[in-house]
């Protein structure tokens, strides 16, 4: 008997991903949405990206040297938590709202509850949310797109989903013109968050890790599909009013939400059906938010708002162990 | 048991926000200024202090079935006392305070202190108790609505502090605020006590 014959408990096989590997995938995927950030706002998203990147990084060393801990920027979870901090940013943002939205989305979106795998709100959208409610002029003053060779620097004017809002509230109608620029939609030459115009950067960056399986369909499948079947019953309901799916689908931040916000492995259900129902439900929020709330967009606060069901969502979607009945399984 | 002791453990062994997190309903909502804070916190002070002097007082003549209807009934007559004497002659605070007034009669911290301690301690530790742990109140209420109202407007007890530049942080004087800011402070306190042993 040379060979030992090794007994332990589950896992037997290990994939080999280690969080680092994650986040280094992660941030590969984003790559080409901070590339047309670049090509679209200057400079002036560029500055962003570093503010918030470098700060994310600065604060978790910051944190975790003074509760004594290791030191883990290493494993790549902040540097991510900044570049989508950067990206749910307007390109005019100020340095100081930059780098205060990287010290909160580190110190009081994670590292106060624990650090990476306790936080319960994703901490760039805790940030977000912290600096659009307590700034919001700054938060709210958008750059048209100005490529490179224009000759402009920055021209300020209105998302498409903060014009369709301030129409309705106005008139009671719809701009006609604001449905025709689908292909500017999709490509991102439009107003909005630095990371947030251009679907299909995004949609590029997302391939590549259902590629990888980082992503698996569930979450961002049910939240677009909830989007758009949602929205299209305001739409047949009376399509003078309320815009299109496509609309929704492509301006706004539904689609870096929905493939990058709300699949954060912390912050969202573990079980299948879980996801299912986490993603369901941010489409019905976000939908009510855009066309029923105060703010024209919604769906930062619909992840949110999910991630703190998310706890209950896990303990209703329990999978039943195999060999017990559905009764007999203790909680 | 010594009178100084009764009258310090309400400032900070007991503090009735920081460490029994009794009253927190006020403590959270009216705490947007110092001022704010002051005055919520002198409010409860007077009140907890008389309903002890009475509770005390009555101790053996109230029958102990009926005793939290009859401590509510005592402190509700000094909240009425407290928030006539507002509306007379401090207004712009009784306005800011809002319902928060009449609601002192169910804060927790004062029933609790009047069935806890005046209700089985005799008149003077019963009093030294309700100025201690009124005082510990508002203090409390003062440093939380000091650092929300800095943070937030950027002022303090209505004096600008970081000058005209600053871009004040409105979500401290918001709800979520009064949670971060209390959350804080309570975690600054556990780290103080930690080093301290």
């Amino acid at each position: 008997m040379s060979k030992q014959l090794y007994l332990s408990s589950s896992p037997h096989i290990h994939s080999g991903d280690t969080t680092s590997k994650v986040m280094r995938a992660v941030l590969y995927s984003l790559l080409p949405a901070c590339a047309v950030a670049v090509y679209f706002f200057g400079p002036a998203a560029l500055t962003v990206l570093l503010i918030a990147t470098l700060g994310c990084l600065a604060t978790e060393v910051v944190c975790q040297r003074l509760m004594g801990q290791p030191v883990t920027i290493a494993d790549g979870s902040a540097a991510i938590t900044g570049v989508l901090l950067a990206l749910n940013l307007p390109p005019s943002s100020p340095w100081w709202l930059t780098l205060l939205g990287a010290v909160i989305a580190i110190a009081i979106g994670k590292q106060v509850y624990g650090g990476l795998g306790s936080n319960p709100f994703n901490p760039a959208l805790v940030a977000r949310v912290v600096l659009l409610i307590s700034f919001p002029v700054q938060m709210t003053t958008w750059s048209s797109p100005t490529p490179f060779g224009s000759g402009l620097d920055l021209v300020t004017t209105a998302t498409p989903l903060g014009e369709w809002k301030n129409a309705v509230m106005l008139t009671g109608q719809m701009p006609p013109e604001l449905q025709s620029g689908m292909v500017d939609y999709f490509l991102g030459n439009m107003a909005g968050c630095i990371g947030e115009v251009s679907a299909l950067a995004l949609l590029l960056g997302a391939g590549y890790l259902f590629y990888k399986r980082i992503l698996t369909w569930h979450i961002p499948a049910t939240f677009v599909g909830t989007v758009v079947l949602f929205s299209s019953v305001f739409w047949l309901a009376s399509p003078d009013k309320y815009p299109n799916p496509l609309f929704h689908l492509l301006t706004g931040g539904l689609v870096l939400g929905a493939f990058y916000m709300a699949t954060d492995m912390v912050t969202t259900p573990v079980s299948t059906k879980g996801m299912l129902f986490f993603g369901v439900g941010c489409g019905v929020l976000t939908v009510l938010i855009r066309l029923f709330g105060g703010y024209p967009e919604g769906v930062s606060f619909a992840i949110l708002l999910m991630n703190a069901a998310t706890p209950l969502i896990d303990r209703y979607t329990r999978p039943k162990t195999f060999g017990t009945s559905g009764q007999g399984a203790t909680s | 048991m010594t009178l100084s002791r009764e009258f310090r453990k309400g400032l900070w062994r007991e503090n009735a926000v920081f460490r029994l997190l009794l009253g927190l309903c006020p403590a959270l909502a009216v705490t947007t200024s110092a001022e704010n804070g002051l005055g919520m916190g002198l409010a409860t002070t007077f009140v907890l202090v008389c309903s002890n002097i009475v509770v005390s007082s009555l101790r053996k003549v109230i029958p102990p079935k009926v005793r939290i209807p009859s401590f509510i009934v005592v402190i509700a007559s000094f909240v009425t006392v407290v928030q006539l004497c507002m509306e007379a002659y401090f207004y712009d605070l009784y306005k800011a305070l809002g319902i928060f007034i009449p609601l002192i009669v169910v804060n927790c911290l004062i029933l609790g202190r009047a069935e806890a301690f005046a209700s089985k301690n005799r008149l003077v530790p019963a009093v030294v108790d309700g100025v201690g742990m009124g005082l510990g109140f508002t203090l409390a209420l003062f440093v939380l609505g000091a650092v929300r109202e800095l943070f937030g407007s950027g002022t303090l007890l209505g004096y600008s502090v970081f000058g005209e530049a600053y871009q004040p942080l409105i979500l401290m004087i918001l709800p979520p605020g009064a949670f971060i800011a209390m959350g804080l402070l309570l975690a600054g306190m556990n780290l103080f006590d930690a080093r301290k042993q």
